[in-house]
């Protein structure tokens, strides 16, 4: 592929937090991803929304670096993510690369994905311990202090086996959270959940938008928490943006003919 | 032919046998140390992401597994000095062993990381772990305990074909009750003995190998 057409760097004045530049992702002869453009600014909180199969959960894993890229660039604070600069040229990232830009980055998952032999304080502290080299102290107090934001202090000694569904999610969002990311990726943090659960999940993301300046790309199939909650909702149609805009217009008036069959889909179906 | 047990002879041969057996432990020990992590490189090193590594090294586990073990033993021994490598009963023998079951614990460990659930990968990378913390800290200590039987059916295996090394004279007890038996024309005793011994040390172990298991998944929270 054609590299000369990316900048190396995205200039002072217009550097949004993500940008994704002709993102494609193929699975063979499968597109999943067709030459998206994205952008997220600093602070903004998008939800994507979309039916099944659209590349939603891709876009997210793209960001967190569990694919590689089959063509196109990612940025991250204006910086490329998915490539890296040799000899005035993008290229492909190495791990070391990886490494680096990963860190502004968090993701929560659909399964929670704890890990099932640490209590909830040691999931929490284990990223801070490891990888930022804080001390088991250090790693503690930032660790309570989340676990509290979340509502689980009460249940820190706890493993995972031991707890709710909807309390293993709200400490895999303190766990993500003590690492102290930029950008927080939720993939359908709640469709794994019991109904009357998903309420403590959505208050916890509710309060991060509320007292946080964390920029934030969520998929959910919950349309009125998106409502709620976002700058920007981004509707996905095979791979690509459809429709996108502010949740009040995007509701109530949606202008593409796939939008609006997709939200008559989706309330008929509540 | 009569059946006529001597105890008098028994006891007689009796010290010969435990210090033989005393042998036949370390070289159960030394092989199963170094099975345990020349298996575990073999495990890893086919994770590794080199196609060329992965194909060597599953070339070398199938050789293994699909020769016989004294040919090994043999081919160690008498083969080596060939290509300039002579090396003592004693660590011609561990070597064999030690490599012979690399190959199989290779695999108990390989089913053990496969068997973790790939989300868990997944939140470490989330998480910006690097792969030797992946490995050390939440890949191994789960993969273990589904790991812990298959290990110990080989800790069990590698004690009872300890007695293959006899075949290049290091002194364990099969080798002990050969010479006796050549020594005195007696075979009944010193044979029975060996069994004796061979069982009264394999039991305990497959007993405990089995309490650990139960420790580590209750130490694991799992
Ligand atoms: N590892 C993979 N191999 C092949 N196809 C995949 C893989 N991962 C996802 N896909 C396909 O990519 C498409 C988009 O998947 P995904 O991003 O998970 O959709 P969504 O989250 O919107 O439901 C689907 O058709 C899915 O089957
Ligand atoms: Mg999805």
């Amino acid at each position: 592929m054609d590299m000369s057409a990316y900048p190396l760097e995205l200039p002072e004045n217009d550097r949004p937090m993500v940008r994704f530049m002709n993102v494609t992702k193929s699975y063979g002869s499968l597109t999943v991803l067709d030459r998206l453009n994205l952008d997220v600014r600093r602070g903004e909180m998008v939800s994507v929304i979309g039916p099944s199969g659209s590349g939603k959960t891709t876009v997210l894993r793209m960001l967190m670096t569990l694919e590689t890229i089959s063509d196109g660039v990612i940025y991250v604070d204006g910086k490329p993510l998915t490539h890296m600069e040799r000899g005035g040229v993008l290229v492909p990232a190495d791990e070391r690369h990886l490494r680096r830009m990963r860190a502004s980055i968090g993701m929560c998952f659909q399964h929670f994905n704890l890990f099932p032999h640490m209590t909830a304080l040691r999931n929490c502290m284990e990223g801070p311990v490891q990888v930022l080299g804080l001390s088991e102290r250090e790693a503690r107090t930032r660790s309570e202090e989340l676990l509290a934001m979340v509502g689980m202090i009460d249940k820190k000694d706890q493993h995972p086996s031991r707890l709710s569904g909807g309390q293993q999610q709200r400490v895999a969002i303190a766990r993500a959270l003590a690492m102290r990311p930029r950008i927080m990726l939720f993939d359908e943090v709640t469709s794994a959940l019991d109904p009357e659960v998903i309420g403590e999940v959505t208050n916890v993301i509710r309060k991060l938008v509320a007292e946080h300046d964390l920029t934030m790309l969520m998929v959910t199939h919950q349309m009125g928490f998106a409502r709620d909650i976002s700058d920007r909702i981004c509707f996905f149609y095979k791979g690509q943006i459809e429709e996108q805009g502010p949740p009040e217009a995007f509701f109530t008036s949606p202008q593409r003919e796939r939008t609006q069959q997709f939200l008559r889909a989706v309330k008929d179906a509540d | 032919m009569s059946f006529d047990w001597k105890w008098e002879f028994t006891w007689a041969i009796l010290p010969r046998l435990l210090a033989a057996t005393l042998n036949t432990l370390m070289a159960a020990g030394i092989g199963y140390a170094i099975a345990l992590v020349v298996g575990l490189a073999l495990a890893l090193g086919q994770r590794s992401g080199s196609r060329a590594l992965t194909l060597a090294l599953r070339e070398f586990i199938e050789f293994v597994r699909s020769t016989p073990l004294v040919l090994q033993i043999f081919f160690i021994f008498y083969v080596g000095p060939q290509f300039g490598i002579t090396l003592s009963p004693w660590v011609s023998g561990m070597l064999a062993i030690g490599l012979h079951y690399s190959a199989y614990l290779s695999e108990v460990y390989r089913a053990g990381i496969e068997a973790v659930p790939r989300g868990q990968w997944e939140a470490c990378r989330a998480l910006n772990m690097s792969t030797r913390d992946t490995y050390r800290r939440i890949v191994i200590p789960q993969a273990l305990p589904a790991s812990i039987p298959g290990m110990g059916n080989y800790l069990v295996g590698i004690f009872k074909d300890t007695p293959m090394l006899s075949v290049i004279g290091v002194a364990e007890l099969m080798q002990a009750a050969n010479s006796i038996g050549s020594e005195t024309y007696r075979f009944l005793e010193p044979y029975t003995m060996v069994g004796v011994i061979f069982l009264a040390i394999s039991l305990p172990v497959a007993g405990l190998v089995h309490l650990l298991e139960a420790r580590v998944r209750r130490k694991l929270g799992m």
